[in-house]
């Protein structure tokens, strides 16, 4: 079984957009759904709260590196559920971690972004699913929002 | 979910013990794929053809069994080990949903960054 997730995505702007875009703490929140509460410097921990979709789960990373231009990368929590009540009334102290890192290639047309989580190793296999399960019908109409969203904002 | 599958779960879970973990051993994996095929084994069975002693295979289906994996049936006198694919489901499916959660947030930087 495969413990890494990763994404490769081709953006059409200079490193230099896509580096402020991930690690501006303001410009990340726009994207990503989080307000947080300050910049991100390297060993620290950055706090916020969730503003998208799971706006009762709060934003907990703490800062590995930032190599600019290069390599941005964060480790974070994983609640054991995301369904509000229990989230709620979880302990979070000890959620498991993975970590998270944004690399950045520069490319004839722009800007190559390899994102991978890995960690996930780290995590017991009694992850209560069923909060996601009963999500997916409010994931669809969520989506519909932010494509709504992105055709006003463009 | 079943009430007696979430139940099944939350045992589970008092043994902080990790699926990938377990998974992560060329034996264990081993004895997984040999019981992946339904039928259930006894531990002579799955000791054969192994350069491993029976105590050690039985510490391995042991750990297989803190997770979940695996299950012991009593047999007359002897236990068999039977594969339960449930904890792999769920690790999987977490997956893919974390992956799903990529696609969505890295197709909205896409249009934040490029407008």
């Amino acid at each position: 079984m495969n413990d890494l997730i990763e994404k490769r995505i081709e953006l059409k702007a200079p490193i230099s957009r896509v580096w402020r875009g991930l690690t501006d703490y303001r410009e990340l929140g726009e994207w990503f759904g989080v307000k947080l509460n300050g910049p991100f410097v390297p060993g620290q921990i950055s706090c916020g709260q969730i503003t998208y979709p799971y706006e009762h789960v709060k934003w907990e990373g703490v800062v590995q590196k930032m190599e600019p231009e290069r390599l941005f990368c964060f480790t974070w929590p994983h609640p054991k559920s995301l369904d509000k009540a229990e989230y709620a009334s979880g302990d979070h102290s000890k959620d498991p971690t993975t970590l998270v890192e944004f690399r950045l290639e520069r490319t004839a047309t722009g800007t190559l972004l390899v994102l991978t989580e890995s960690g996930f190793d780290n995590i017991p296999g009694d992850f209560r699913l069923e909060a996601f399960r009963r999500n997916e019908g409010g994931w669809a109409e969520e989506m519909k929002n932010i494509e709504r969203y992105v055709a006003k904002a463009a | 979910m079943l009430q007696k599958q979430r139940s099944r779960l939350t045992a589970r879970g008092k043994t902080k013990a990790c699926v990938f973990a377990a998974l992560g051993d060329e034996t264990r994996l081993a004895l997984v794929g040999k019981l992946s095929g339904g039928q259930p084994c006894s531990i002579s069975q799955l000791t054969k053809g192994s350069k491993l002693s029976r105590q050690a295979i039985t510490k391995h289906l042991r750990v297989l069994e803190s997770v979940g994996i695996v299950h012991s049936v009593q047999a007359g006198r002897e236990s068999l080990f039977e594969f339960d694919p449930t904890p792999i489901d769920e690790m999987s499916k977490y997956l893919d949903f974390v992956s799903q959660q990529w696609d969505q947030a890295l197709a909205r930087l896409k249009s934040f960054i490029e407008d």
